[in-house]
């Protein structure tokens, strides 16, 4: 069992990076050893506690990547290097790796931040990695696509045309799907999406994982806030894969509010 | 001789009969850990609980708290969530078709002033709970429970009376550890006509201060106090009520072992309420603690666990 960090500490943001006009990246530096596609909860205190997945790994340091939606992201947001944040994870249960396949990662607007953690670790594996590896990005306009110097060779497409193709990530892929046979398709983004890539790759016959988002209090699987058909996206997701998600009923239809109450997913 | 008295783990028998209603082992999910859907509850009820409660219902949807609502600490878990859920309206909508949780399902209810409790029971009838548990004993949550003055022997005595006017099912009230006169509490609720007493709600409330950030975590500041640091003040609580009352107890506090089960019963608990437990050995602990008190009764020479409840006493 890795080491995990049961109560928030505090740690420096060291540097601040702007990804876009909306999205910021936070360093800070902690040893607990992390999975792609697992999360951290942020606290800052007086206000509030947040899950952010992972978008950096690097030794010793590790980087959030927050998309300003929200008082708690804008307070974020204003924060400057040198400020204190609270952490406290890593939680759940991450992508799983598969260094000998041709992969495909789907990420969708702030979606991309988790997978660019896998991209990477797939990428330091690079002299055992026998397969490929493609990303698919998209966002809602040319200025919100991430990760553009980290990763030269995205496909990227917007909704409004000003970068790549015009339409959607599903486009893109189902259209790749048609030329290149991938073992495995990794998607994170807007739950809609992650049920159109996940029925696609089915229709295909290719095996999937997609990182769920659901609001979440406790992180480590007591609370019942982030409940997805039985299953606690906190602590037996975020990541799921195909099968488990055909079995839950909610995936993609159903999210569950601050109340606790089903409803339908906006 | 009890070397000689050999018992087949096939003759053991774990089930329970809690007010009527039949159990196939003690453990119960206690309120308020993962019980906020019907998957859940299932879920829970695959990983072996006896029966499962539901995250505790009021009228009107709430969304509890501010994060941090829930953190750990070394002798257990504090908590104030605030009793966030959906209202009795959604509740009653989500809470449809227990039969396919497969387990009795228990209904926890709560409320500012005994109409409320009336008005939540009564806007689950519908639904086939097993059993009514409300709480009086909150110890975090301003409006309800021990902030609304709940707790007090009078309060008790109304809420339960009210609710027993409007409900044929057995009504459990769950009180807290905090005041010396639990017992007395206790017996309100029987002569009320409570069906049994949950012993007890968490402790405290606690704090815990982040000494870097300099100020307490939970956003609430404090909260109820779970797990190891609990249990031995539970079962404290369940081995005087034993002797104060007729009626069952269902003990909860830092229940994660065969062991903890099988002590919380020596001091007089019928059931068991697990929560935290979920935390410390995962959603499986009501299998694990069943296979535990199972091993102890084969090992000790019990195969019935009434033979276990109240054997601590003299």
């Amino acid at each position: 069992m890795q080491h995990m960090i049961e109560q928030p500490v505090m740690v420096k943001i060291c540097d601040i990076l702007e990804e876009s006009p909306s999205v910021k990246t936070f360093f800070f530096k902690l040893n607990p050893s992390y999975e792609p596609g697992q999360f951290v909860m942020v606290w800052i205190p007086l206000l509030d506690e947040k899950p952010f997945t992972l978008s950096y790994i690097q030794e010793g340091l590790i980087g959030i990547s927050v998309l300003r939606r929200g008082a708690f992201t804008n307070a974020l947001h204003s924060k400057k290097a040198g400020d204190m944040i609270g952490i406290r994870g890593p939680y759940g249960r991450g992508f799983n790796l598969h260094t000998h396949s041709d992969i495909c990662a789907v990420g969708g607007g702030i979606g991309m931040a988790s997978l660019a953690t896998l991209v990477d670790r797939l990428n330091l594996v690079s002299e055992k990695r026998q397969g490929t590896t493609t990303i698919i990005q998209g966002a809602r306009t040319a200025a919100e696509i991430l990760y553009q110097k980290r990763f030269g060779n995205m496909k990227l497409c917007t909704d409004d045309g000003t970068a790549g193709f015009k339409g959607t990530t599903v486009d893109l892929l189902r259209d790749l799907l048609t030329k290149q046979h991938f073992q495995k398709v990794y998607a994170c983004g807007p739950e809609r999406m992650l049920y159109k890539v996940v029925r696609l790759c089915k229709e295909h016959g290719v095996e999937c994982e997609a990182s769920l988002e659901r609001y979440i209090k406790c992180g480590f699987g007591v609370c019942g806030q982030c409940d997805c058909s039985g299953q606690r996206v906190c602590i037996d997701g975020p990541v799921f894969n195909t099968e488990e998600l055909s079995r839950m009923d909610d995936f993609g239809r159903i999210t569950i509010t601050k109340t606790g109450e089903r409803v339908i997913h906006s | 001789m009890k070397f000689l008295n050999v018992i087949l783990m096939s003759e053991i028998n774990l089930s329970v009969n809690l007010c009527g209603i039949q159990l196939s082992n003690p453990t119960i999910l206690a309120s308020g850990i993962l019980g906020t859907t019907k998957a859940l509850l299932k879920r829970v009820a695959e990983n072996g609980a006896g029966a499962v409660t539901i995250k505790s219902i009021s009228i009107e949807p709430r969304e509890g708290h501010k994060n941090p609502t829930v953190i750990t600490f070394e002798a257990g878990m504090l908590n104030a969530v605030g009793y966030s859920n959906p209202g009795v309206a959604a509740a009653a909508r989500e809470f449809t078709d227990l039969q396919d949780v497969g387990v009795p399902v228990i209904a926890s209810v709560i409320g500012t002033q005994k109409e409320d409790f009336v008005q939540v029971v009564e806007g689950l009838s519908a639904q086939k709970f097993s059993a009514i548990e409300i709480p009086l004993s909150c110890p975090h949550t301003p409006g309800f429970g021990l902030l609304a003055g709940q707790g007090t022997p009078q309060a008790t005595f109304d809420i339960t009376f009210a609710v027993r006017k409007v409900t044929k099912l057995p009504i459990f009230v769950k009180l807290s550890p905090n005041i010396p006169e639990i017992c007395t509490i206790a017996k309100a609720a029987e002569d009320a006509g409570a069906d049994a007493i949950t012993a007890v709600n968490s402790m405290g409330p606690g704090m815990i201060i982040n000494v870097e950030a300099q100020k307490p975590i939970l956003s609430f500041k404090v909260g109820g106090v779970t797990g190891d640091a609990l249990r031995p003040i539970a079962v404290r609580c369940v081995y005087d009520l034993y002797k104060a009352i007729k009626i069952p107890i269902i003990g909860v506090g830092g229940i994660s072992t065969g062991r903890h089960a099988i002590e919380m019963m020596m001091a007089g608990a019928s059931a068991l309420g697990v929560g935290t437990g979920v935390y410390s050995r995962g959603i499986d602990v009501f299998r694990k603690v069943c296979e535990e008190i199972r091993l102890w009764m084969q090992e000790n020479g019990f195969n019935s666990i009434k033979d276990i409840v109240g054997a601590a006493h003299d």
